[in-house]
């Protein structure tokens, strides 16, 4: 494995009595795709969260932390009322870029948006404003993406779309780190997964060792969680 | 934090009918209440004061005897009076905000009327009337009210003085009897005496020498009998046997300094309030607060931004109306740097508040709901007169009034264009500037997680 980008050693968090994650640990390589999968309340989200630095961890610590860490979150975190290129534009700006109009056109060639710069976000189809919600925390070339359930709410066909652009992101280095509810893209588009129950991991490695040779990825995950008492 | 501002703003540019709302509606709801508040309420509450002893409410009028205290009732018909004891006491209750004025009728009021009446001469009968410069619409209504009121008593003294008066001159001119002290005296009267005239000359010889000297009588008599026929008309001419002393407390503002106050304070808390709250909630309605907040820029530095850029626009919109209201009504330029500052000191605590809404809120609809049901209760308790309701609950309403942006601002604005200081008013807004700029930020803490 070519060295870590991310890793996470013992995280904990505690919101008052509950406990949303236990001694979660991990590490994820350059050019990686790990995804985060497990049921409802898993603690999926909260762990994203605090590798995005939106919430500190009750304990435990993070690597790589230092380094740029690109954040997409589940729902399209843009203005509707500005353009594509405004968006851009706009964060460019706050995040310091030092040339923020070349990282605009940059973000526009890599999403294929060019020809839809000038138009109101609002305007757009939902596949479409997530491909600029992905390329806002892209500006900054971060080494590390960590996206919450990006493909929710998109079609088949945006769906296929957006994990090629993601692939192709992994494909040039950085290291993908995103949660799902979608099993099957998991299956498909990680090279590692990491499964999540009651703030616990229970299954760290590659997909088909997750499946033990049965053919339904979705079927083997449920029976998984169900041997381990989840 | 710039470009922070200036999204804001390409996002209100581009949402004309929000921007077109958010000023047009306060512009036109401050017009229709600073309008509503000038008509002032029913009944005033005026503390009065009657200093007659109770027995010397009495004066006489030839052989009839009239109460003052009767007419003294009139006055208090269209005003909701406080009695109380003394002149002092009177004029705490006006300081202290539960009347409107004080009106003390004096101890010598049936005095100065038997003078008047007996033409002796000495001072007018006189009602001391002493007006709350708190509110100068409801003083300029209260001002009406009594001077109306002391009309009527007037009016009514003056057709009773009349009558007796007239009575006592039918009885000269025509003859009759009246009662004084108890005794009955009959008056023969000018016309009878003018008959008994006329009659002795016709038996006279002319070249009487008596003659000429009964001549003189009758045409004395007839002089004094055609006169007398237009003394009702004299004597109902006569005007305001009580007449009416009033001064203000130190201190006052115009009503057209309250007008234009009222209008203003109102316009820059709903444009500065609703744009303060909109533009934070807008952060959370489009999900990027929590992206924002992940290094880009700090929260203190969202509710900073939010804060100036409403208070900005709403002092820019009040301004504005500002220069209308000049152009229209006519406004001292010279108080125009003083209501300067107090726009935009009222702009930045009334966007402090509207950023500590956002706060609570989720949506930039839940925000605006939120921030009306605030408002409008803040702005009608910030415009409840002095004695519009008892001195407990007037206690009450200046004090949850002072927890909010609005009554310092109109009391600012008030002071300002009406030439008085402001520092005390200035002072309290910048207070709460800073109380709800912290409470904003203590709101945003959990924000966005």
């Amino acid at each position: 494995m070519t060295a870590v980008t991310l890793g996470a050693e013992r995280l904990s968090k505690r919101f008052g009595e509950r406990e949303a994650l236990r001694d979660v640990s991990f590490a994820a390589a350059a050019g990686e795709r790990l995804a985060i999968i497990g049921p409802n309340g898993a603690g999926k989200t909260t762990l994203l969260s605090i590798l995005a630095g939106l919430q500190p961890p009750t304990s435990g610590t993070i690597t790589g932390a230092g380094q740029a860490i690109g954040w997409v979150p589940q729902q399209p975190a843009v203005y509707g009322k500005l353009s594509v290129a405004e968006n851009l534009r706009l964060f460019a700006r706050l995040e310091k870029v030092a040339d923020p109009d070349v990282a605009v056109e940059r973000m526009l060639d890599q999403t294929g948006l060019r020809d839809r710069a000038g138009d109101e976000l609002s305007r757009l189809s939902g596949g479409n404003r997530q491909r600029v919600n992905i390329a806002v925390g892209l500006l900054s070339d971060p080494a590390v993406l960590l996206l919450d359930e990006p493909s929710t709410a998109l079609d088949p066909r945006q769906r296929e779309r957006l994990w090629e652009f993601i692939g192709a992101l992994a494909a040039g280095g950085t290291t993908v780190v995103f949660s799902t509810h979608h099993i099957g893209e998991a299956e498909r588009w990680a090279d590692r997964v990491l499964v999540l129950a009651d703030g616990e991991v229970v299954f760290t490695g590659a997909p088909a060792d997750l499946v033990g040779g049965d053919a339904d990825f979705e079927r083997a995950f449920v029976r998984f969680l169900r041997e381990h008492g989840h | 934090m710039r470009w922070l501002a200036l999204k804001d703003l390409q996002i209100l540019r581009r949402s004309p009918l929000l921007v077109g709302l958010l000023i047009v509606y306060p512009i036109v709801l401050s017009l229709v209440v600073g309008k509503a508040v000038d008509t002032g309420p029913s009944k005033p509450k005026v503390a009065v004061v009657n200093e007659i002893a109770p027995d010397q409410t009495t004066f006489r009028l030839g052989n009839e005897t009239i109460d003052v205290n009767k007419y003294a009732d009139e006055l208090f018909e269209s005003i909701d009076p406080i009695r109380v004891k003394t002149r002092a006491e009177a004029i705490a209750k006006v300081r202290s905000g539960e009347a409107l004025a004080a009106m003390v009728v004096p101890a010598d009021i049936a005095d100065r009327l038997q003078a008047a009446i007996n033409l002796s001469g000495g001072p007018p009968p006189t009602v001391d009337v002493v007006y709350s410069n708190d509110d100068p619409l409801k003083t300029r209504f209260v001002q009406s009210a009594i001077t109306s009121r002391v009309a009527d008593a007037n009016r009514v003294l003056t057709q009773k003085l009349t009558g007796v008066a007239a009575n006592y001159l039918d009885i000269l001119l025509r003859g009759g009897s009246f009662k004084l002290l108890g005794s009955t005296f009959d008056v023969l009267g000018l016309k009878n005496a003018a008959q008994i005239v006329d009659a002795v000359l016709r038996q006279r010889p002319a070249d009487d020498p008596e003659r000429a000297a009964l001549e003189r009588v009758k045409r004395f008599a007839q002089l004094a009998i055609d006169n007398l026929d237009l003394s009702d008309q004299v004597l109902g001419s006569l005007g305001a046997p009580i007449r009416v002393n009033a001064k203000a407390l130190p201190g006052g503002t115009t009503s057209d300094a309250f007008f234009f106050a009222t209008t203003l304070a109102i316009s820059l808390m709903f444009v500065c309030v609703l744009l303060g709250a909109g533009l934070l909630a807008l952060e959370r309605e489009e999900h990027a607060f929590g992206r924002l907040v992940r290094g880009l820029v700090s929260r203190t530095q969202i509710a900073v931004e939010k804060t100036l850029l409403a208070g900005g626009l709403g002092a820019v919109a009040s301004l504005l109306m500002l220069a209308v209201l000049a152009a229209v009504y006519g406004l001292d330029l010279g108080t125009v740097p003083a209501a300067l500052a107090a726009i935009v000191l009222g702009g930045g605590a009334f966007g402090a508040l509207g950023v500590a809404i956002g706060a609570v809120a989720r949506e930039v609809r839940a925000a605006s709901l939120l921030a009306v049901l605030v408002l409008l209760p803040v702005a009608a308790l910030g415009l409840v007169p002095v004695g519009a309701v008892s001195g407990t609950g007037y206690d009450l309403i200046r004090v949850i009034s002072a927890a909010f942006p609005f009554r310092p601002a109109l009391h600012a604005l008030q002071d300002a264009l009406s030439g008085n200081g402001l520092s005390a008013p200035l002072a309290h807004l910048a207070a709460l500037a800073v109380a709800y700029a912290g409470a904003a930020r203590l709101g945003l803490r959990r924000f966005g997680q």
